[in-house]
């Protein structure tokens, strides 16, 4: 008796490590595995297969005077700074104004939602559609009487990234809304009928007290939002594919391109590596900080 | 004593698999035509008693499939024979990885039946390592006889005759020239527009020896300049545009030409478009000699082991060759045998002119591999010339800029 109890307690100690392995074991190799190994290939002159020839920092200095990987870093800047930003706001307008104690909120909040649950490609695909001037927005304008109406973002090299962070847009802010609402619900009503009390109009009560109030949601807003941006490829490709011209490459499909349809493996590991090295630039500060100020 | 039935068992269902040649086959023709074309060369490789397994990977220009493949190469299980284009060829064949048939090649003398253009990209220092099906011409010009007529024009033979043509096709309303914007097809326009201005020495020196005089040179400049021509020839409403929608304006007579490969053709007769009554196939305006950018399709084969795969192969080559399959094939995929021996009658205009020009310019020494498909470069510097020609034709750059540009990208890939 006595050992089978032992047994138990020890299957117990041990149960959520065993539970545990297998997917730490995945993680560790084809996550943090292929980090590295994607960070030793781009020191490599890898061509079309993995070699292991050593070219030093080579192909970092190849990919930096490419005018494609210039364009793809400009890109993204603009890119993620725009869809961060309006994902934002109009996620905590939208849940601002969701929480106002509304009628048909249940039905209302899943409207909202719902895009998040179709795939980049299907979104890309419906909006390429959609803002297509021959048989979109512009051809249905003009065929409901508005002759003079144009809409060509979508075909103008100058234009053609804002669709994209349009279709993004309005992929993931009912997403961002949603949690919002969730950090929204999270405040105590405590505080804010004391405030309210205290004869803090609405504006005030928003500005000082609930968006400080849900910071912990801005970041995980923000977090999610960053690395949706900085991988984004399948929207990309499904919407514009790259074009016009090479106007809306991006860091991911330039990656894509040259490790696998160029034979440059090399210079594509290193510009993944650079990939990484700007996401970790933006998120480790920023969750220093955050994580930092909740031990003290 | 149980486990050692089970090993006989598995051994006794397992013997009768191991002695069946087999043969799988990776490819990336999944459309209509392309696959009832590969269908030809199935139904003879079953004939007789190999058993073909079907690897497609859909995605046109074979992108993905290249990517699946060297996954497979890199997980030690390669394909007995995959679709490759060009200079993809040479590179796995420097990689050691192709095997060849050379005793089969020798046998059915292919040397005698195969153009040199032909040569040059399945036999790699003197092995055969891929086995050729098709020959596609990509300076094409796919025109719409009712557009035509309808300005009563003849079809253009210089580019001075098509650049004319381009204000009355616009006068009445007619899109000049049906384009569609991804780069790829941009890169194609370019090889075709280079041939077609700057002559067959000119392409040679510029795309494929890759002289960094000629690319800067006044002909590059002159090739850029018609690319600007044909820039305002388009619709508004071109880019990102797939080819295929592109040649269905020509054959409703939206737009009167478009300048794509010879696989347009099968656009035209799944329409029910006949060559001749209904629209035209001519080569792209050649102002200095006669020229031909030829595309090759072979599927090449990987080394195997195994004496059943082995087998597999060698029946694959040889049912690829024979001269009825060869027929059968190119008459649903639209393009031309790569055998010169054969009787090309049951074969369209298009075709048989087609297979005309290149035996005479494949003997005139006219005959050029295409760059678009990495057959005249690598894909390295294919893939770097293709974001400068795509930047060119989707902005307003000059002539001079754009032949700088070109130079440039080319010159930072090697």
């Amino acid at each position: 008796m006595a050992s089978e109890a032992d047994f138990r307690t020890r299957l117990q100690d041990w149960l959520p490590r065993l539970v545990l392995a297998p997917s730490f074991a995945v993680t560790l190799v084809f996550v943090y595995g292929f980090i590295l190994f994607t960070i030793v290939l781009s020191f490599t002159g890898s061509k079309m297969l993995p070699k292991f020839t050593w070219v030093g920092f080579e192909n970092y200095e190849k990919l930096f005077a490419l005018p494609a990987w210039n364009t793809a870093i400009i890109n993204i800047a603009i890119f993620a700074s725009l869809y961060i930003v309006i994902c934002t706001g109009i996620g905590l307008m939208l849940a601002i104004f969701l929480d106002q104690k509304i009628r048909g909120e249940g039905m209302l909040r899943p409207i909202y939602l719902y895009p998040m649950a179709l795939s980049f490609i299907v979104t890309g695909t419906a909006w390429k559609w959609f803002l297509d001037p021959g048989i979109g927005l512009q051809q249905v304008m003009r065929n409901a009487g508005w002759e003079s109406f144009t809409f060509t973002w979508i075909k103008d090299a100058d234009f053609a990234l804002y669709t994209i962070v349009l279709a993004a847009v309005w992929q993931t802010s009912g997403f961002v809304m949603a949690m919002f609402l969730a950090g929204l619900r999270g405040i105590d009503n405590e505080i804010l009928k004391a405030a309210q009390i205290d004869g803090a109009s609405n504006w005030q009560l928003y500005r000082r007290i609930v968006i400080p109030l849900l910071r912990p949601a801005f970041l995980s807003a923000f977090v999610i939002l960053s690395h949706l941006a900085i991988k984004s490829y399948d929207l990309v490709i499904a919407l514009t594919g790259g074009g016009p011209g090479r106007a809306t490459e991006m860091p991911a499909t330039f990656m894509y391109s040259y490790t696998f349809t160029r034979n440059q493996m090399g210079i594509g590991a290193s510009s993944a590596v650079i990939m990484l090295m700007t996401i970790a630039a933006i998120m480790v500060p920023y969750l220093y900080a955050e994580l930092k100020e909740k031990k003290e | 004593m149980k486990v050692l039935s089970i090993t006989a068992l598995l051994l006794a269902t397992a013997s009768p698999a191991l002695c069946d040649p087999t043969v799988e086959v990776m490819h990336f023709w999944t459309s209509g035509g392309e696959a009832a074309a590969l269908g030809a060369v199935r139904d003879k490789v079953v004939a007789e008693g190999v058993t073909w397994t079907d690897a497609p990977v859909a995605g046109g220009g074979g992108d993905q499939a290249k990517t699946a493949l060297q996954a497979r190469i890199a997980s030690g299980n390669p394909p007995a024979a995959m679709l490759m284009l060009g200079q993809t060829i040479t590179d796995w064949a420097a990689e050691g990885l192709l095997g060849n048939v050379d005793a089969l090649a020798e046998a059915q003398g292919w040397d005698a039946a195969l153009p040199q253009a032909v040569k040059d990209f399945t036999r790699v220092d003197g092995h055969w390592v891929s086995v050729p099906t098709n020959v596609h011409r990509t300076d094409m010009i796919w025109a719409s006889k009712a557009a035509f007529d309808k300005i009563g024009a003849a079809y253009p033979t210089t580019w001075e005759e098509l650049n004319a043509l381009a204000p009355k096709f616009a006068e009445a309303g007619i899109i000049p020239l049906a384009h569609g914007g991804q780069a790829w097809q941009e890169a194609y326009m370019f090889e075709a527009v280079a041939l077609g201005v700057g002559g067959a020495d000119f392409y040679r020196k510029a795309l494929i020896e890759l002289d960094d005089a000629t690319l800067r040179g006044p002909d590059m400049v002159a090739v850029f300049d018609q690319m600007a021509a044909l820039r305002g020839m388009v619709d508004p409403n071109f880019p990102g545009r797939d080819w295929n929608l592109a040649s269905a304006m020509v054959i409703n007579g939206e737009a009167a030409m478009q300048i794509m490969g010879d696989w347009a053709k099968g656009e035209f007769t799944n329409a029910g478009k006949v060559p001749g009554d209904d629209y035209a196939c001519i080569p792209v305006p050649k102002a200095k000699g006669d020229g031909f950018v030829y595309l090759v399709n072979s599927l090449s084969l990987f080394t195997q082991t195994d004496p059943d795969l082995i087998e597999g192969q060698e029946v694959l080559a040889s049912a690829i060759m024979d001269k009825d399959v060869q027929v059968a094939f190119n008459l649903a995929k639209g393009a031309i045998p790569a055998r010169t021996d054969i009787d090309l009658s049951a074969m369209d205009s298009c075709a048989q002119s087609t297979s005309a020009a290149l035996a005479a310019n494949d003997a005139g020494g006219t005959a050029v591999p295409t760059f678009a498909g990495t057959h005249a470069a690598n894909a390295a510097v294919v893939g770097a010339a293709t974001d400068a020609i795509t930047a060119f034709f989707n902005s307003d750059m000059t002539a001079a800029e754009g032949a700088t540009a070109l130079a440039d990208a080319i010159a930072a890939a090697q």
